[in-house]
């Protein structure tokens, strides 16, 4: 199996590793970096719950090699709260509209959200709609993170 | 949404009844909850499995070697290697299978994906790669794969005469219910064919586990209670349970599907007893799909007799389900027939219920394990209304059991006190302009729209307890520390259900303190005491009186010691806001952890006999059974060109009694009706004739996404249990009362096109409510082809109940015999003393010994009652024919019908 270099920025930390050509992003994140809150769900891209930002795109960590992710800006759900522990706008506006339940899926929405709430050109509600069709939550129903999306859609850019 | 009302007597209340942010959810939302693949430890090696290729078969050889000279290869398992643990496969109810259930597959294979091999490597895909190198030989056998072949086929399992894994009720009809049914004003059928579903929570299943010196044993592990599964680990491996710990703070959905752990779970911890490294095992989404237990594949004939205004006469049910090969519990889901009529005024009601084994992947729970009956009931009701002419809401208003026609008891025996499922339709109804939407609906087919709307009602039984020996009380241990924070240790645990949230809401209101000064801890078998966790909707019920018992003996506490420190009476004491106040006197208010400090630092200054400390612990038994209500409704678009549902609007009205937390309260109803909305349109897990699953991705298993599922509306009705705090349980209704709501909704649609096929098959894919729009028949649409058997391996006969007897019989003296219960099969040893004909004994079980007399012997059939008090006052009826040294026959237990009876002589 063919190893490659890798450096890369993980929530602003730089890391350099040495990965086996298969191994995607998602494991590499997970079992190398230490960023456990990237949840696998299924693999394969559908389930969503394995979303983080790389280079400001919302990417599904198990669809992507970390080899492919060489020289990027990685963001995964530990990145986004300050240091003081204040929760990002999105993971607030979804602990407020009880936007999870047993949390697997929940890092995975809420990187989507941030990724396109998060610039310049906020995604209007029917885009983040859209966008949430690619996660799947097994709890909530969606009732919150519809909620949640309706308000995110309506605050005014950052 | 309205404001829940609260019931008299639970004082002042500032958190409970609200929507409390949840404590859980910063940890969950910025990537720091704790799940078992989150764990690592120094040395853990990692597991994957060789897994059978073939749904049913015998294993002429394994060979291994070029697994293990793959470098990254630690050790190969096989069942050879597992044997000796003896390892049993308990149920949910703790019982051992009647069959043959082993973790890894020994010298058969029963169904596509079963595990034969275990790999244990430096990495899980080294692992794979090792496993796909393990050469099984097999002499293939042809499959049983649905419930016809179940019938038809051979045995699939050694020791057995047929499929049948559990049966209940009467095969003939009785006479006046053939009579009633048949001489009715109006006689419906209805058949109900559900399809199997995947549970499939977003974590798969996976374990951690680590020996720790000869006797402990550590384990991660996605579960429904750490308590859980340490007894069940104790019980199958003969380990002290305290040598046992369970951790698993995190634990990403479940909804029945981890109640205990099976065969995977079960090899990886006795590969980590074995090999002396912590191990660990992942479940993959493949995996998972394919080759985790399964749920929910049945189908059910329901007969009801109507009089000619719609008055319900009497009913008859079929019903069986395919349990696969290795069932986590191979029973015949009695609660079916138990809860079927429950809410409604049904003067008789038989019934025949069957489990089969089938060369599948094992059925497990799954939210709502009975919720068939609600299903069939409440569609077969709406097409009683259509035949008969009156309206859905009439024909509900006329048949209901109504707040004034209690207490009174169903035919089936069971009590109801106080439920409300007429309430609830009314109070939806207050919410619902029926009668404008039906002007809308023929607005709307006049310009070629499909407008229908479906109501159901039902009973759900929740917070079950002290009738089986794992559906226990539950525990708090609350402790106020010199800080003034306030601790508590439960026997609850949250798969997503917030008990962290709601328990703590509890405590916060009764102890007088602020929510956020109370944590609460579960999730590890270190900590509190037993219960089977989220299991039956209970957590809120019994959890909640836990709380609400040992925070008021704490509070009683305080209270002493406060009035002997100052100097007053117990009476004048309050505690607020973390304050202990004495009426009257402002200036001698305390801080809470000043009086923690002094009970635990200074006993000298406690009341005689107080004990030091400021901690308690209480286990709350419940009554019984605490049943929920609901009225559901939905509304509903068919395209008639594309067969596709939008569902347009979905009111629930439900009574759970006290409402801990609206948020978290709708949350449950929220996802159980998602996951109904799944089953009704999306999902399946199909096998095609050779028992290969066809389902192993989410492209082929489709889960409902946000854009399936509308925006839910919720009236809570709020009726006070009989449970401390007066909560009802939410946790499965959902699940339940969906699927009737959407189908009826679907139904009420396409009326214009006639009635949906008289089999309804799930799920209504658009291509066959394209069917009944178009007039076509696709009824035997997604059932596989028969499969012929082999030759080689006859069908046999089953046993009859009563053979003739092959000379004299001796039946004097002790016998092993199995009762085949609803919970499984019991084992006992029956004894028996014959005088001339008369015929008395004793019955000895781990349940204790119960002596009969007054039994009759004649040409080796004997007949004899038991009456019997526990779990609940019954008659046993045996009937036994005595055949050499093996008996056989049936015992009728009362209402749920007769069950088989088998033995042999003791020796």
């Amino acid at each position: 199996m063919s190893e490659h270099r890798v450096n890369l920025t993980i929530n602003g930390r730089r890391h350099a590793a040495t990965v086996e050509a298969r191994m995607s992003l998602g494991d590499y994140l997970r079992d190398e970096a230490g960023y456990t809150g990237v949840h696998l769900g299924c693999e394969h891209g559908v389930c969503g719950a394995c979303t983080v930002i790389v280079d400001d795109r919302a990417v599904r960590s198990c669809l992507i090699l970390a080899v492919q992710a060489d020289g990027a800006e990685v963001t995964t759900a530990e990145g986004l709260a300050d240091s003081d522990g204040t929760l990002h706008p999105v993971q607030q506006v979804m602990r407020e509209e009880h936007a999870l339940q047993c949390g697997f899926c929940t890092p995975g929405i809420v990187m989507t959200l941030a990724a396109l709430t998060g610039g310049q050109d906020k995604a209007d509600e029917a885009t983040l709609m859209n966008s949430l069709s690619g996660h799947i939550c097994r709890c909530t129903g969606y009732q919150g993170i519809r909620r949640a999306a309706r308000r995110l859609a309506a605050e005014p850019g950052t | 949404m309205n404001a829940p009302q609260l019931p008299q007597g639970l004082g002042a209340a500032r958190y409970i009844g609200q929507r409390v942010l949840r404590k859980e959810d910063p940890r969950l939302l910025t990537g720091r909850g704790q799940f078992v693949d989150d764990i690592s430890l120094p040395g853990m090696l990692h597991c994957a499995f060789a897994r059978s290729p073939i749904a049913r078969g015998n294993i002429v050889s394994i060979d291994t070697s070029a697994a293990k000279d793959m470098p990254g290869v630690h050790a190969v398992y096989t069942q050879a290697d597992l044997a000796h643990f003896n390892a049993q496969m308990l149920s949910f109810f703790l019982l051992p299978p009647e069959v043959e259930i082993t973790p890894l597959a020994g010298s058969r294979v029963c169904y596509v994906g079963e595990p034969l091999a275990l790999v244990v490597a430096d990495s899980r895909a080294l692992a794979e790669d090792a496993a796909s190198l393990i050469e099984v030989e097999y002499e293939e056998l042809d499959p049983v794969v649905t419930l016809a072949d179940a019938r038809a086929g051979p045995p699939i399992h050694p020791g057995t005469s047929d499929n049948v894994s559990a049966e209940m009720g009467d095969e003939e009809l009785d006479d006046d219910l053939a009579a009633t049914l048949n001489g009715a004003a109006h006689l419906v059928m209805h058949k109900v064919v559900h399809q199997r579903i995947s549970q499939a929570p977003m974590e798969c299943r996976g374990v951690v586990a680590t020996r720790d010196g000869n006797e402990e044993l550590t384990l991660w592990i996605t579960c429904q209670s750490p308590h859980m599964i340490a007894r069940w680990v104790s019980l199958s491996l003969g380990l002290p349970q305290t040598a046992i710990r369970v951790i698993a703070k995190d634990v990403g959905g479940s909804f029945g599907l981890k109640n205990h752990p099976w065969k995977e779970e079960v090899s990886v911890i006795l590969a980590a007893l074995l090999f002396g490294r912590p191990l660990k095992w992942i479940e993959d989404r493949y995996e998972a799909l394919t080759t985790s237990n399964q749920c929910r594949e049945a189908e059910m004939t329901l007969q009801a007799a109507f009089d000619a205004e719609g008055h319900l006469l009497a009913s008859h049910g079929d019903y069986a389900c395919n349990n696969g090969a290795n069932p986590q519990g191979p029973d015949n889901n009695i609660a079916v027939h138990m809860f079927l009529w429950a809410a409604y005024k049904m003067p008789a009601y038989a019934f025949l219920t069957r489990g089969y084994y089938t060369n599948t992947m094992g059925l497990a729970a799954y939210r709502g394990p009975w919720a068939l009956e609600s299903l069939i009931r409440e569609t077969l009701l709406d097409k009683a209304a259509r035949k008969i002419g009156i309206d859905p809401v009439e024909i509900r208003r006329r048949n209901l059991v109504t707040l004034k026609d209690q207490p009174s008891v169903s035919s089936m025996g069971i009590p109801r006190e106080d439920i409300t499922p007429a309430e609830c339709m009314e109070k939806l109804l207050q919410h619902f302009d029926l009668a404008a939407f039906r002007k809308e609906q023929v607005a709307a087919r006049a310009e070629g729209r499909y407008l229908g709307f479906g109501l159901a009602t039902y009973v759900e039984p929740t917070g079950s307890a002290g009738s089986m020996p794992v559906m226990t009380g539950e525990l708090a241990q609350i402790r106020i520390e010199p800080t003034g924070k306030v601790t508590a240790t439960m026997s609850t645990h949250s798969q997503g259900h917030g008990t962290a949230t709601t328990m703590a809401q509890i405590i916060a209101d009764r102890l007088g303190v602020a929510y956020e000064d109370v944590t609460v801890f579960e999730g590890d078998s270190a900590r509190g005491g037993f219960s089977p966790g989220a299991a039956g909707s209970r957590q809120g019920v019994i959890g909640g009186g836990a709380a609400i018992s040992a925070a008021d003996l704490l509070a009683a506490k305080v209270k002493t010691i406060a009035a002997h420190l100052l100097n007053a009476s117990a009476e004048t004491i309050t505690i607020n806001g973390g304050m202990v106040h004495v009426a009257g006197a402002p200036e001698m208010s305390r801080k809470l952890g000043e009086i923690a400090a002094i009970a635990y630092g200074e006993p000298d200054r406690l009341p005689p006999g107080c004990e030091s400390g400021l901690e308690v612990q209480h286990r709350y038994q419940p009554p019984p059974m605490t049943f929920t209500s609901a009225a559901h409704a939905c509304v509903v678009e068919v395209d008639a060109e594309t067969g596709f549902v939008k569902i347009l609007r979905w009111i629930s009205s439900e009574d759970c009694g006290t409402v801990i937390n609206p948020a978290v309260v709708e949350g449950q109803i929220s996802g159980g009706l998602a996951q109904a909305i799944g089953m009704v349109l999306l999902e399946e897990m199909p096998f095609d004739a050779r028992g290969n699953p066809l389902a192993a991705t989410f492209k082929d298993y489709l889960l409902p996404a946000i854009s399936d599922i509308p925006e839910f509306e919720f009236v809570h009705a709020n009726t006070p249990s009989q449970a401390l705090g007066g909560m009802r349980g939410v946790g499965e209704g959902g699940a339940i009362i969906g699927p009737p709501t959407l189908v009826n909704a679907i139904a009420d649609a396409l009326s214009p096109f006639g009635e949906l096929p008289d089999t309804l098959a799930l799920p209504l894919t658009p291509t066959k409510l394209l069917s009944v729009i178009e007039g076509r028949d696709l009824t035997a649409h997604s059932a596989p082809a028969p499969v012929v058997v082999s030759a080689d391996v006859p069908a046999s006969e089953p046993a009859p109940a009563a053979a003739a007897p092959a000379g004299e019989v001796r039946v004097e003296g002790a016998w092993d015999m199995v009762l085949k219960t609803p919970m499984g099969p019991q084992g006992m040893v029956v004894t028996f003393a014959i005088v001339g004909s008369a015929v008395s004994g004793r019955f000895d079980s781990p349940e204790g010994t119960q002596e009969f007399s007054g039994g009759t012997l004649e040409e080796g059939r004997v007949r004899f009652d038991l009456k019997v008090e526990k779990p609940m006052k019954i008659t046993l009826k045996y009937d036994l024919q005595f055949d050499g040294d093996s008996v056989s026959g049936k015992c009728k237990m009362g209402m749920f019908g007769s069950a088989k009876v088998s033995g042999t002589r003791k020796v």
